[in-house]
């Protein structure tokens, strides 16, 4: 078998997880308008300044133009033919424990290998399980609850923390912001808050699962993290979705807040519905994040895996505010088949003695399109800062392509930059070396590939490592490797 | 144990090997010498599978299985065994990790069950005892950085752990200084047994001083076109291969 044709099929390989869970879905009919916002804030039971909060972002963004300048190519989305709300049937009836959740989607759990019981109590995980739009299974709230840590849904938060609401929501990624986050500022459907007091180390590692499962439903989550001065919380959010014809809108926002002191780390593993072998049916995944280091001494830290989705648009970014604040990105992406990725970070050096850390690895594979595109802006004011920014690209077979647009600019003459780029490809040397010890060519490519990515690996909690190291096997599965 | 019959391959339009015939017996330990563009090393790779090779006739039957017909990670299944003459660098695989796949993979294919961690560990030194090296290597990824000299013994210590029945070592003494390729050759002798056989692809003559072989033969233009006892090595060493050439026109 020439290593053309081991490409192909890892390629081809299919959507291991590409199923849909039969549960009535309470949605509402496509379509778009201020009518639509009210009847999402009004089903989900929101007080006026949200509803008003929804109703600012949607008339803003009917002013705002999709944006064009990412090297991803799809056909215009037509925004009055998603339907924007979806739930599972009974919102008003949440279920308070496992023993309420349907089983049919317990079911879709299990297929996804996610440990929501049990085995989670024994990892010490908490999980707040995001099913469509509304979150239907959270525990160890009252662990977190006796740390004084708030972990709920934002639709809760909207309720039971409106103060913090008001304060915080929308404080990091305004509705101006960008087409996809005014969108998501109006009809946003729900999505996870995490609040840690002041000193408080959260006690478990916090993490929700998504899944986009009603059929043509565009998916808007919203999360808010805060971490008040010298707090300290590790954030997990993993998703994986069934396999369905028609494209998915996905347009997330994610906004973190680090006061002094304290740290926030966010890690991502995302396993999409990238699309059938002709790229069709996959989900859009535009996501904007954003954290914010308002604190002096302050941290955050993004690690994503991006395995799935048909195009992805992200960049996970960090504003240094605070002086001596840091910010870390490092990602791992891969595409194969027809996926297209442009993704990458911003690194806005505002604070004096700012230091930020970029470590980037693209895997291309089949005819797979990766783009990173990173901006580090040192500020006037920002003096002593420094950067160091690593990307590498991997490519598998040669119908695939990488690129790199790192921006710069440095407005202080103190600042300290380094950039190193590397683009190599998994060599038929490589491959016959494995293979002459006896390892099979996909053994051989998942080796090489976790070889490359093992920094950004080392970087994600244990439990979530090994998680990954398995999805990105199974991505490249017959595709290299 | 190795039996090679008329072989003939091509890379493109060039037939590098012309004809080659080839017996070797459990234990024994063969020299391949001959001078550059000889086909040494294509002869290496068509015997463990490498792509690229054309090969149009003749065949090649290791215990008794056509060889020719295997990938490259069946061949190593049945214990055949290639040391590189320019091992492969696998950035960020580390030595161990890649050692213990290996060996895993091939116990598997065997029927034979995988090797945990601990077991596995307890080996790794044993060979390394065996090879009288460090255990720095394994720390470190795949050749990744290696000298040449490390990057040699890092070929002989994977041979000391796969166990293969039949290993090729191509060129391995290219490159070494003396004493690394004392090191190397220590390490080959004491990894010779009744039932491993060997195939010794060299240039010069000197690696045969510290690896005495059984059978010595010269290869030129794709073909084996003399075959002697040790002896015939230091013949070579003294006058060159330039006689023998002329030798050969001549008949």
């Amino acid at each position: 078998m020439t290593s053309t044709q081991a490409v192909d099929d890892i390629v081809r390989s299919e959507y291991e997880h590409g199923f849909v869970t039969e549960i009535e879905s309470d949605t509402l009919p496509p379509g778009l308008d201020e009518g639509v916002v009210r009847a999402i804030s009004a089903r989900k039971g929101e007080p006026e300044f949200m509803t008003e909060w929804r109703l600012k972002a949607y008339r803003h963004w009917l002013t705002m133009q999709t944006p064009h300048w990412a090297s991803v190519h799809y056909p215009p989305i037509d925004f009055q033919s998603i339907s924007y709300f979806s739930a599972p049937k009974r919102p008003e009836d949440m279920p308070k424990s496992l023993d309420e959740i349907d089983p049919a989607l317990l079911e879709t759990y299990e297929k996804l290998g996610i440990p929501i019981e049990e085995q989670k109590a024994l990892a010490g995980i908490a999980v707040d399980a995001v099913f469509d739009s509304v979150s239907v299974a959270t525990t160890f709230r009252s662990a977190l609850a006796d740390a004084g840590v708030i972990f709920c849904s934002i639709s809760e938060a909207v309720h039971d923390h409106p103060e913090l609401i008001k304060q915080y929501l929308g404080s990091v990624v305004p509705h101006t912001d960008n087409y996809y986050a005014g969108l998501n500022a109006a009809v946003f459907s729900d999505g996870t808050f995490v609040y840690v007091p002041k000193g408080v180390r959260c006690p478990m590692e916090l993490s929700t699962y998504f899944r986009i499962n009603a059929r043509n439903t565009g998916q808007f989550e919203r999360t808010l993290i805060v971490a008040e001065a010298g707090s300290y919380v590790s954030y997990l959010e993993g998703c994986t979705a069934p396999q369905r014809d028609e494209n998915q809108l996905h347009a997330a926002v994610v906004e973190l807040i680090a006061m002094d002191d304290a740290e926030i780390k966010y890690s991502t593993v995302q396993n999409w519905y990238p699309g059938d072998a002709q790229g069709r049916g996959g989900i859009y995944n535009f996501v904007t994040k954003r954290g914010d280091c308002r604190g002096a001494r302050s941290k955050i830290s993004w690690t994503q895996v991006e395995t799935g989705s048909a195009i992805t648009w992200k960049y996970p970014s960090c504003i240094l505010r605070g002086d001596d604040s840091v910010g870390e990105f490092y990602s791992v992406a891969v595409t194969k088949g027809r996926q297209q990725a442009d993704t990458g970070t911003k690194m806005i050096h505002l604070g004096r003695n700012t230091r930020s850390t970029i470590v980037s690895k693209g895997i291309s594979a089949g005819e797979g399109q990766q783009t990173y595109r990173g901006l580090v802006r040192i500020s006037q004011r920002a003096e002593g800062a420094r950067n160091h920014t690593q990307c590498d690209s991997l490519l598998i077979g040669d119908r695939c392509s990488a690129n790199t647009f790192p921006y710069i600019e440095v407005k202080h003459p103190s600042a300290n930059l380094e950039h190193e780029a590397t683009t190599s490809k998994i060599s038929d040397d490589q491959l016959f070396y494995c293979r002459s010890r006896g390892l099979t060519e996909e053994d051989a490519v998942s080796m090489i590939v976790n070889g490359f990515c093992k920094e950004v690996f080392n970087e994600l909690p244990m439990e979530f490592a090994v998680e990954a190291q398995k999805l990105l096997s199974i991505s490249l599965e017959g595709a290299v490797g | 144990m190795l039996s090679v019959k008329g072989l003939r391959a091509k890379v493109g339009e060039n037939e590098i090997l012309t004809g080659l015939d080839l017996e070797v017996g459990p234990g024994e330990i063969h020299a391949i010498m001959g001078p550059n563009g000889s086909g040494k090393s294509t002869f290496s790779h068509v015997l463990s599978g490498r792509e690229g090779y054309e090969v149009t006739a003749g065949s090649v039957t290791f215990e008794g299985q056509d060889l020719l017909a295997l990938e490259p990670e069946e061949r190593a299944h049945l214990g055949v065994f290639l040391a590189f003459q320019y091992p492969v660098e696998l950035p960020g695989v580390n030595n161990t990790y890649f050692l213990k796949a290996a060996l895993n993979s091939i116990r598997k294919a065997r029927g034979e069950s995988e090797l945990d961690a601990v077991s596995f560990l307890r080996l790794i030194k044993e060979k390394l005892k065996i090879l009288h090296l460090n255990d720095s290597l394994l720390k470190r990824a795949v050749n990744a950085g290696f000298s040449g000299g490390e990057k040699k013994r890092n070929e002989i210590f994977q041979m000391a752990l796969l166990e293969p029945k039949l290993a090729i070592l191509d060129e391995t003494d290219s490159g070494l200084d003396i004493d690394a390729l004392r090191v190397v050759a220590d390490g080959v002798n004491a990894l010779r047994n009744p039932e491993r056989s060997m195939i010794v692809v060299t240039h010069y003559q000197r690696l045969l001083d510290y690896i005495e072989p059984d059978r010595v033969h010269v290869l030129a233009k794709g073909r084996i076109i003399r075959s002697g006892g040790k002896e015939l090595a230091l013949e070579l060493e003294e006058k060159g291969y330039g006689w023998i050439l002329e030798q050969e026109q001549a008949a």
